[in-house]
């Protein structure tokens, strides 16, 4: 082969790749998702819809009492009614909105905290990095379904006591995430340079940290969200999470269960409580879908085919 | 720069040495974690004597109730005398049976707990003697036959059942084999007179819910874990060695492999603390779970800080245990330089 | 020719890989052919396939990889064709392989002598006693040191030099016809890499062994092959015998493999310090480092800091930029003495002294832009905004040899030699009397390396700027430097201008590391071997 010698830095072939904006590239990536990822996507968006929109697709009120309890599915009552004659159908609509909303509230505030905390330590890494990382090794030695059970057992059940004690527990989950991201990040020697330049803590925070940390921080929000999801779920199903007449699925699971021992006279009226907790399941099993196939892109570790 | 390594007086071999040092940190850990859950009684609001007592309660026995929880004594004393009966077994008064006239009905706490502590600690060995094995051997083959049908269907569906919550599996289990084809006792109604094989017929379900819930999690993880290791360049030059691939997984990768597979199976049995209490509620299982949780609705402090103790060093005792397998199988370790 | 006279024949083989969702061509139909006893040297530089090659003329492939095309024929077997199974009863007795980096390729859970012996005893050519015995004979013609229990211990409590004999002594140990060696000695410093490059070769030609040596420094094959293939871009660009190869290389590709030693640069002496370390102590913890070290660095020349691993070069810059301060001693930059730390310095010094990292990879911000990383300085130590940085920008990169077309690009989007020349931008945009460069060329190819070196000569006549040169690489020390520095275990061993160091007499450690480096000449390492003896 005839090569020459030559050379010119700026010919040089790296593994130059075609400019795309942002969008462009998203396009892209979107149309090789596999089909799990847009499984998780349709499920979101149509839950999204649901919550957004319960009022108006809801055909009776969240705690609107019809005078037959348990009443069989029909058209009037779709799924049926409730042992103390709420229509289930519209329950379980507003319930998208109460559960998720609750769950997306939790989620938020925890990364707001144990975020937070996490980017202090790992720049910080002195005494409060020891003290709070620490401190976080003690709170979760305790299993957070036992820790949840035993704040609520103190503080009552209210959603706002709900919200705030599971956002507790999970930032430590977040912080110890965050931490580990972001002191990977924080020894590159971009970051070095940029603090050998005189950058302010703020500057190697914003600009040089966080944008490298922010991939694998939104698919542990997705993660977490399923976690904090089927927590409340839960409690609530043991009747310590969101009380009545609040509809959420967990609590309509617990308060038809007893129906499931009627299978062989009504088929129907047994799957009734399996329908909440169904739609539990599917929520999480669409983040999930979503958040697998992001963290398979974003690692780049892709399975050797 | 390495640092050098400095030999101490009392030379102990490095595994007991860390050993010794993880034990100590478990120690501490449950130190505070105990100081924690005896904490969450101060944050009581004030009025919880007439809360428990009822609205009728004198003040003198709300003032006898409050004295008897030491509420009159500095924090410190407290905890030592709670840790102190902790230690030998006196897990203090359950709250519930009080009246407001002052007859006391209530049982103690360790009277409550003892049976139901063995039940539970019963359907978690039962799940683990049938969820530990099924999980390694699915995670293990499906590493060893990657990205074939079966590894792949094995992913969907893990993924599928790690969103599912316990109860929803409990009930479609329920439905299929407790009263569509009554094979099985959707009441596991466990009874101290029970023979051994009795006992498993009734804990069956109970047992297999939770057994679906955390084999998906603990083959996924075993899955990495090998895959994991199988990158790395000593496994390739196994392969180059011409070991065949039986040998290269059980000779060359599976001696490294203890430590991360430990770690995936004490977490999984740790998930499984958890996860029982929503599954011995939801089958009427006399275990600890339930009585944590009717503990928390009647808000019966002692019992739920004893059930919370127990889970708790449930779990720091098998994180400890992972790790004590992941030291006493480090070779850096087991043969220092 | 008849096949029957090679104990190696592969024709026309190709080998495919897996990435960005097709199969990309990695070796494209390459030729080679091997005589038993015979050695071959494969040289190229990164992305040149030549690992590759080396392991498919094996019947091997890594994971996501495939052979797509052509024969390799071994002893009257297409390994190409060959079932997993006739191929694994040729691997690890037939066909051996030493790979780059030896701490990770042997297994931690196994002793040293079970692994040597491992395929012998299982292939049943002789029982465990006898394996044994020879595995220990093995280590001794290998020169480990305690031939007789060395093998019982694990990987972890070896040094990385003798890790890499006992790979060779578990290659040698069944006898076999063909060893493939990857890249055996890149890892290594260079005093030890004279030493398992004597006990290697000593080993292939007393057991008349073919092998196919794989490498990318020319230096070193030189001294192992009788034939050299070079390859580029998974092909072939030329084979010759290696003393012709190096006397009178065909094409201009492979004489530009040793073209970072064609560069010179007359040593020029200077009495205007612009920086200068005086009696420096400094350690990490408890871990004394640096032992009193004093560095004088004249305005507008280059410094070069030699040594292998541990040797304190790179400690000693990171005491310059005031991330290490210290334990005694001080930093005087125009004569004044530094704050020891990095948050103690104004703006002015920071600017003044700028610091280039080995791995231009990890020292830019993959997220940010060209012209923001650029830009960036240029906003911090001169308050250039919008139009007037922009133009500025571009400017540096005209004087880096890129031009405006980079400045969207992210560090991705560029090569590894565009990306050192973004951060050498980077520093100049400070407008710097001093550069700390450490090991700034040692991850790239010669070919780039050159190119770096050339640019930074010529910016250094342009702007007066001084460099303090970290490498272990003495060919670019000589390149480029004016004085010369060398350390050892954190203590400065010699220092003066260029041909007083490159000179003899030397210190005893001079000596020794001077005396290590590969010649680009064929009896370099039988002279060595000679003087030893």
């Amino acid at each position: 082969m005839s090569d020459s010698a030559q050379y010119s830095a700026a010919a040089e072939v790296g593994q130059v790749r075609t400019r795309r904006s942002r969008w462009e590239r998203t396009w892209i990536e979107l149309k090789k998702a596999p089909f799990t990822a847009w499984i998780g996507m349709a499920i979101i968006a149509f839950y999204l819809i649901l919550a957004v929109f319960a009022p108006l697709i809801a055909p009776h009120g969240e705690a609107e009492v019809f005078a037959v309890p348990f009443a069989p599915w029909s058209g009037e009552h779709l799924l049926g009614t409730d042992q103390i004659g709420r229509d289930i159908f519209s329950r379980l609509i507003y319930g998208a909105r109460n559960t998720i909303g609750i769950a997306l509230a939790t989620t938020f505030l925890a990364f707001l905290i144990g975020g937070g905390l996490g980017l202090v330590a790992a720049i910080n890494r002195s005494w409060l990095d020891q003290l709070i990382s620490r401190g976080v090794d003690v709170f979760m030695a305790i299993p957070s379904l036992i820790f949840a059970l035993m704040l609520l057992s103190i503080f009552g059940a209210s959603a706002w006591s709900l919200i705030v004690i599971i956002a507790l527990i999970d930032s430590t989950r977040v912080f110890r995430l965050t931490r580990a991201v972001a002191v990977n990040v924080a020894v590159m020697d971009y970051v070095e340079a940029a603090r050998l330049r005189g950058e302010g803590l703020g500057w190697v925070m914003r600009r040089e940290i966080l944008p490298n940390i922010m991939p694998p921080l939104v698919a542990e929000f997705g993660l977490r969200f399923c976690f904090v999801f089927l927590t409340i779920a839960s409690l609530s199903f043991l009747g310590v999470g969101i009380q009545p007449p609040t509809a959420d699925w967990g609590s309509m699971v617990r308060e038809t269960a007893q129906l499931i021992q009627f299978a062989q006279f009504d088929i129907r009226a047994a799957f009734t409580p399996l329908i909440p907790a169904a739609a539990i399941a599917l929520i999480t099993v669409g983040v999930n879908f979503l958040v697998d196939w992001f963290l398979q892109k974003s690692s780049g570790l892709r399975d050797v085919k | 720069m390495r640092t050098a390594r400095v030999e101490g007086p009392l030379s102990l071999h490095p595994v007991l040495a860390t050993i010794l040092k993880r034990l100590g940190l478990g120690l501490i850990t449950l130190f505070f974690v105990s100081i924690i859950i005896f904490s969450s009684i101060n944050l009581l609001p004030g009025d919880f004597g007439e809360a428990v007592l009822g609205q009728a309660a004198t003040e003198e026995t709300v003032a006898a109730f409050r004295r008897e929880l030491g509420l009159d004594q500095p924090a410190v004393v407290r905890y030592f005398d709670w840790i102190g009966g902790v230690v030998q077994g006196d897990l203090g008064t359950s709250f519930s049976g009080r009246a407001s006239s002052g007859i006391d009905r209530s049982r103690s706490v360790a009277e409550l707990i003892g049976p139901r502590l063995e039940n539970t600690l019963f359907l978690a060995a039962l799940t683990a003697v049938i969820a530990v094995p099924l999980a390694l051997f699915l995670g293990i083959t499906a590493a060893l036959w990657r990205n074939t049908w079966y590894d792949k269907s094995a992913s969907v569906t893990t993924l599928t059942t790690i969103s599912f919550p316990e109860f929803f599996v409990a009930y479609i289990l329920i439905l299929l084999l407790g009263t569509l084809w009554p094979v099985f006792p959707s009441l596991a109604n466990v009874q101290e007179d029970m023979t051994l094989g009795q006992r498993v017929y009734a804990s069956i379900l109970p047992a297999l819910t939770l057994t679906l819930v955390i084999v998906a999690h603990m083959m996924r993880m075993t899955r990495a874990a090998i895959i994991n290791l199988l990158a790395s360049p000593y496994i390739e030059m196994a392969r180059l060695k011409g070991e065949s691939p039986r040998r290269v997984i059980l000779k060359h990768a599976l001696p490294n492999a203890w430590a991360p597979i430990a770690t995936v199976i004490a977490f999984n049995l740790a998930y499984l603390v958890v996860g029982v209490v929503v599954v011995e509620v939801v089958f009427v299982y006399p275990g600890v779970g339930q009585l944590m949780v009717d503990a928390v609705s009647s808000r019966d402090i002692p019992v739920v800080q004893a059930c919370a103790l127990f889970f708790a060093s449930a779990y720091i005792l098998l994180n400890l245990l992972a790790d004590v397998i992941g030291i006493v199988t480090n070779p850096r370790l087991l043969h220092p330089k | 020719m008849s096949n029957d006279d090679y104990l190696l024949d592969v024709r026309g083989l190709k080998v495919e890989g897996w990435a960005d969702e097709k199969w990309n061509p990695i070796v494209k139909g390459v030729d080679l052919q091997l005589k038993a006893g015979q050695v071959m040297g494969l040289i190229g530089e990164s992305g040149a396939g030549k690992s590759t090659l080396g392991l498919a003329a094996m019947g091997f492939t890594k994971d996501g990889c495939r052979i797509s095309g052509g024969s390799a024929m071994f002893d009257g077997i297409d390994l190409v064709k060959a079932t997993d199974e006739e191929k694994r009863r040729l691997w690890g007795t037939q066909l051996t392989y030493v790979a780059q980096s030896a701490a990770a390729s042997f297994n931690p859970a196994h002793r040293l002598v079970e692994q040597t012996v491992a395929t012998t005893v299982r292939e049943g050519i002789s029982p465990m006693s006898a394996a044994v015995a020879d595995a220990k004979e093995l280590y001794a013609a290998l020169q480990l040191p305690n031939p007789e229990t060395i093998g019982e211990r694990y990987p972890h409590q070896v040094s990385g030099g003798q890790l890499q004999r006992v790979m060779t002594a578990m290659a040698m140990a069944p006898r076999p016809k063909l060893i493939v060696f990857d890249e055996p000695t890149t890892a290594l410093d260079v005093t030890t890499q004279v030493e398992v490059l004597l006990s290697m070769r000593k080993a292939v030609r007393d057991f008349n062994t073919a092998a196919i040596y794989i490498t990318h420094d020319l230096a070193v094959v030189a001294q192992m092959a009788d034939v050299i293939k070079v390859l580029r871009y998974g092909e072939e660009v030329e084979e010759a015998e290696t003393r012709q190869m190096l006397a009178e290389p065909k094409e201009d590709y492979t004489r530009s493999l040793w073209s970072v030693r064609m560069l010179g640069k007359e040593p020029k002496a200077s009495d205007d310090i612009v920086l200068e370390i005086d009696g420096v102590d400094a350690a990490y913890g408890a871990v004394k480092v640096l032992h009193d070290v004093s560095i004088k660095l004249p305005r507008g020349r280059t410094v070069s800091i030699v040594g292998e691993s541990g040797s304190g070069k790179s400690t000693t810059a990171r005491v310059v930029t005031g991330l290490l301060p210290p334990s005694k001693g001080e930093v005087r930059f125009n004569g004044t003495a530094l704050p020891a730390q990095l948050g103690q310095r104004n703006k002015d010094v920071l600017r003044k002294i700028q610091m280039i990292y080995q791995m231009a990879d990890t020292a830019m911000n993959p997220r940010q832009t060209v012209g923001e990383i650029i830009g960036r300085p240029l906003e911090f130590y001169h308050g250039l905004k919008g139009r007037a940085q922009e133009k500025r920008v571009i400017e540096l990169l005209e004087e880096i040899d890129l031009n405006e077309d980079f400045y969207d690009r992210l560090p991705s989007e560029l090569s590894g030699g565009q990306k050192q020349r973004i951060c050498i931008a980077r520093a100049l945009a400070a407008d710097p009397e001093v550069i700390i460069c450490d090991e700034v060329t040692s991850a790239l190819d010669q070919i780039v390396q050159e190119g770096i070196l050339k640019l930074l000569m010529r910016l250094q006549k342009e702007k007066d700027i001084a460099y303090m040169f970290i490498t272990h690489d003495i060919a670019t020390v000589a390149a480029i430097s004016d004085e010369i520095v060398v350390m050892n275990q954190g203590k400065v061993v010699e220092q003066g201008s260029k041909t007083e160091v490159l000179a003899p007499p030397h210190p005893e450690y001079t000596q020794l590391l001077l005396s290590s480096v590969p010649e680009m000449d064929p009896d370099w390492l039988t002279r060595i071997e000679e003087q030893r003896v």
